[in-house]
């Protein structure tokens, strides 16, 4: 049995920040476990640029972003363990991972923080009708083999889903001399970045059709075609309104959903919205000394924000393991009217700092009022030229003012259009 | 007077800005943005559009195929599929470190093309 | 060389027969006309071991359906294919309904299936807690169970070519002649002399025949659709729960299945096009208003993948085995259809004894009948796993992270006799690719491997084989 006093499960954004930001603090002994050949988790292969606008000031590719932290890290004792996959995080802290050099590792924690990143959301999920054939991914994996294989998935592309990862692969693609017809969007708005519409699409004329799904996959070995038909406002296909379209190639970039197998196998319950445990203000869990950041806790859209939430959880991380962790009464919050959920969903009372609130909406909104309230009474409120689900949102809350609220009062946070 | 509608993306704000034209094609004005970086990038858009160029370039004697890379700065809009050609032909010899220039002022625009990754 | 028998068709039906043909003194040929085993009907339906009630009273689909099911348990022990005797039980929903399961009961009796009753509401509801408040009670057969038919079929084939069977695999039948000392088959993988034909072709089991001048085999292609739910889910069923037959078949189910998933199907429509594996929104949309039916709580939000098989069904509605009227040494296995997993074990024994008819068997000195037990790090426990790794550091790397598969069996499914040389064939041999994210993760890693091991570029590895590339040229 192995003894460290934080273990960081991932090696990306979020793990770097936090086991950074522990050491920071005062923590002595740390390991990052990371799943892949190299740190910097998907930011791999996300060699676009816009990381780093708000952390750094500066645009970088995520590569770059990544390769910041990596060289922090190397200037540390904290001990990297990478090609190692984690296998279970259990009752009393205890890690197992495994790999091909040290077989299988036990190791006691003092803390542990969850830092797995997320997935993406499969094509078996959306119940597309018609052929199994080859021809048909997820944008993430046609971006590995594109950046980090370098071999087109494909050479005429459509893509359902107007996420960032979907409108990033459509310019990706185009610019490798494929053919991306167009891009479908079930919603009638976009989920992606409004830059990302421009640079992505508008520069090279290709389509986005929203309020319009694909709705079946034809080929018999490889993908020939889909069908694609618009949507009423129930979100099913309208008849009448099917298109075929050729294609080899129908990309998938249909949501992202928090890799939490540990979590559940551990114990954890998952949040319904956020699909990410739920946490306190350092980003604690609901099991002691397990903290949880980034896409794991919930998907965010600015790898920045990654940065800044592990590094509270880092931070939380390190009063843990010295005993200084604010713990007691709680108040709650809650996300209605609008808002979809809130992180964090616990704030100590007695919490020594100001709180950030993140959240999303779940609609488009134009001039709008963030406004937060509890017992009926208006706690702060901030005017939001525009809200989008696509964006992240945060609202800071005043320690002094969460100090004077009551033990298990519920913080309410909505929009008024 | 001529005007123009765009979207601003400096930052995840959007502005929606309106640029006016004069009779010989100079900006006039420009109103909607809500910060220096978007009155800038509203002119540079509407006379002489640029974008980061991001891809990757060839590895030569090394155990990864392919590196990333960037232009250092951003290069005019309409001459990135040409400077995508010069790329696929190009390759770079491993190690790779971050920063290193793989091609130097690639089709006379001025701007180095970049390495942003690793590669051994 | 000629083979004294050629095997038409890798199924379970054509891989068992090999199976048990292999522990004789003869030279076997198996063909495939796809990249891998199992690729017809055999990797697209339910997946259970019926109790033999369904079918009619003095059928062949009755005979060896009982008998196939009594000896799956062993088979599978043998193969080291998991195997799970879970029950089932056919709901009525009516008085009526309650009435034909009595009818069903009855035919049971008849055909000689054990472990079989009649249970009121209460019983049922006790055994079966998510079933719906609206069944009035069932019939329980406690010798069902469920198994992995791609599973069962690759073990079979794997025990096979150790025993000394020749599997060829991208080798489909253009036309067969006769001659002075056998058959010819005009393959895709070149000519192939046998003394004796086994037409073990599935839905192409009606064109076999017919290239020896044998048209009386009827089939009609009938499609069913399926959805796979998420593990998580996998226990709203404890035994198979069918609702009541109708003339189109068994009617829509709902089932653990015996990697602990929950899958519910299929529908029945007649087809065109043997090939047409394709799912559809009208068949998607009724297997969840059946299946609702049988247990309310079922959802779609749950579903990981679907899928769709063809039956081969024969016009005559039993299986047709048994020498060829036409040509003297072709033994027909046509019409497998439903039991026909559940029979396959029974159907390879019935399918020696008419061979011996007129081959005589003798046995081999040594042969095996058992297939050693591919690693599955995901059951072993800590110390288990310390040890394996310590002896090979391929099973450190886990691939499929939400299968929990290694590096170590992705080689060992390729290393394999008759092994996968494909996507999916690493993946129905080792489950890497079948969990929650559905290869998102692990499939560019098994496209690694696999291009490694095989030492072809990454851009030849195919999903399953023929044109079904993954990726194609290098981007510079």
């Amino acid at each position: 049995m192995l003894n460290y006093d934080l273990v960081v499960v991932g090696g990306g954004p979020a793990g770097m920040a936090a086991a950074l930001k522990a050491k920071e603090n005062g923590v002595d002994s740390i390991i990052v476990l990371e799943r892949a050949e190299t740190l910097g988790g998907i930011l791999e292969q996300c060699i676009h640029t816009g990381f780093g606008l708000h952390y750094f000031g500066e645009e970088l590719s995520g590569p770059e972003y990544a390769g910041r932290f990596m060289k922090l890290l190397e200037d540390t004792d904290i001990v990297v363990k990478t090609d190692t996959m984690v296998l279970d995080v259990a009752d009393g802290n205890v890690v197992t991972a495994v790999n091909k050099k040290d077989g299988l590792l036990k190791i006691q924690a003092k803390a542990v923080v969850l830092a797995m990143g997320c997935r993406e959301r499969p094509r078996g999920a959306l119940s597309i009708a018609g052929s199994r054939c080859s021809g048909i991914m997820t944008a993430g994996t046609a971006q590995k083999y594109v950046n980090i294989d370098g071999y087109m998935p494909g050479h005429e592309v459509v893509i359902l889903g107007s996420g960032d990862i979907g409108l990033i692969m459509a310019r990706r693609m185009t610019l490798e001399g494929a053919k991306v017809k167009m891009v479908c969007e079930l919603m009638p708005y976009s989920g992606g970045l409004t830059r990302n519409i421009v640079q992505c699409l508008d520069d090279f004329g290709i389509p986005l059709k929203l309020s319009c799904t694909v709705v079946a996959t034809h080929g018999k070995d490889r993908l020939e075609g889909v069908t694609i038909a618009k949507v009423d406002d129930k979100l099913q296909p309208i008849p009448g309104t099917e298109e075929y379209v050729p294609c080899d190639t129908l990309m998938l970039s249909v949501g992202l959903i928090p890799e939490n197998e540990l979590s559940k196998n551990s114990g954890l319950e998952l949040d319904r919205i956020t699909n990410g445990p739920k946490v306190d203000e350092y980003r604690e869990t609901e099991h002691a000394g397990v903290f949880a950041c980034g896409n794991v806790l919930q998907v965010h859209d600015l790898v920045d924000y990654v940065t800044e939430e592990s590094q509270i959880a880092g931070l939380g991380a390190a009063k843990y393991i010295k005993g200084e962790k604010v713990t007691g009464e709680c108040v709650y919050t809650q996300g209605i009217n609008g808002v979809r959920y809130i992180v964090p969903q616990r704030i100590n009372r007695e919490t020594d700092a100001d709180v950030k609130l993140y959240f999303r909406v779940g609609a488009v909104y134009n001039n709008a009022k963030i406004i937060v309230e509890c017992d009926g009474k208006e706690i702060l409120s901030k005017k939001k030229k525009k809200l989008c689900p696509g964006e992240m949102e945060y609202v800071t809350l005043k320690q002094s003012v969460i100090a004077e609220l009551p033990a298990e009062a519920v913080i309410n946070v909505r929009v008024e259009a | 007077m001529e005007k123009r509608e765009l979207v601003c993306v400096a930052c995840p704000l959007g502005c929606p800005i309106t640029v006016t034209f004069d009779a010989d094609g100079n900006v006039d004005t420009v109103t909607g943005n809500t910060c220096k970086r978007g009155d800038a990038y509203a002119r540079t858009e509407v006379t002489n559009p640029t974008r980061m160029l991001t891809t990757t370039v060839k590895v030569v004697g090394g155990s990864a195929y392919v590196v990333p890379v960037k232009s250092a700065n951003p290069i005019p809009k309409g001459m990135m599929m040409e400077c995508m050609k010069v790329i696929n032909e190009a390759s770079i010899k491993a190690p790779v470190n971050i920063g290193d220039v793989v091609i130097e002022n690639i089709l006379g625009t001025g701007v180095d093309t970049v390495a942003t990754n690793y590669a051994e | 060389m000629t083979y004294d028998v050629a095997i038409v068709g890798a199924g379970v039906v054509g891989g068992l027969i090999a199976r048990e043909l292999s522990r004789f003194k003869l030279s076997v040929a198996l063909l495939e006309k796809c990249n891998d085993v199992a690729m017809g009907t055999t990797k697209a339906n339910s997946a259970i071991v019926h109790g033999g009630f369904d079918a009619m009273n003095g059928t062949l689909k009755a005979e060896l359906n009982v008998k196939g099911t009594a000896m799956m348990p062993d088979v599978c022990e043998k193969l080291s294919v998991p195997f799970k005797k879970n029950g089932s039980v056919v709901v009525a929903f009516s008085d009526s309904e309650m009435e034909h399961v009595k009818e069903l009961y009855q035919r049971g009796i008849n055909n000689g299936v054990p472990g079989l009753s009649v249970i009121d509401q209460a019983e049922l509801r006790r055994i079966e807690p998510n079933i719906s408040d609206v069944a009035v009670g069932a019939l329980l057969c406690e010798s069902a169970g469920i198994v992995c038919p791609y599973e069962l079929t690759i073990a079979a084939v794997e025990n096979a070519v150790s025993n000394g069977v020749e599997f060829i695999r991208n080798c489909e039948v253009k036309a067969i002649t006769e001659n002075a000392d056998g058959y010819v088959l005009d393959t895709t993988a070149g000519d192939i002399n046998a003394k004796y034909i086994i037409n073990a072709a599935g839905n192409f089991s009606d064109e076999l025949a017919k290239m020896v001048g044998d048209d009386s085999i009827e089939l009609v292609p009938r499609k069913g659709e399926y959805y796979v739910l998420d593990k998580s889910v996998g226990n709203l069923a404890v035994h198979t729960i069918f609702q009541c037959p109708n003339e189109m078949g068994k009617g829509i189910l709902v089932t653990p299945t015996v990697d602990g998933n929950l899958l519910i199907g299929p529908t029945a429509l007649n087809i065109e096009d043997k090939e047409d594996i394709t799912t559809t929104p009208e068949g998607l949309k009724e297997i969840v208003e059946k299946a609702l039916k049988s247990v309310p709580i079922v959802s779609t939000r749950n579903a990981i993948t679907s899928f769709a098989g063809v039956r081969a069904h024969p016009v005559n509605d039993d299986f047709i085995i048994g020498w060829c009227d036409k040509s003297a040494n072709f033994l027909n296995v046509a019409g497998v259809e439903s039991p026909g997993l559940s029979s396959a074990p029974a159907i390879a024994i019935y399918v020696r004894d008419i061979l011996s008819e007129k081959l005589p068997l003798t046995e081999k000195e040594e042969y095996s009948v058992t297939r050693e037990e591919p690693v599955r790090f995901r059951h072993m426990n800590d110390e288990e796993r310390a040890e394996l790794i310590k002896k090979n550091p391929a099973y450190g790397r886990i691939v499929c992270r939400c299968e929990t598969i290694t590096e170590g069996e992705i080689i060992d499914a390729i290393k394999a006799p008759a092994g996968a040389r494909d996507v999916d064939g690493v993946k129905r041999r080792t489950r890497a690719g079948m969990g929650r994210c559905q290869g998102g993760f692990c499939g560019s890693k098994v496209v690694e491997i696999l291009a490694r091991e095989l030492d072809v570029p990454m851009s030849d590895i195919t999903k399953f084989g023929g044109d079904s590339k993954i990726i194609y040229e290098r981007t510079k």
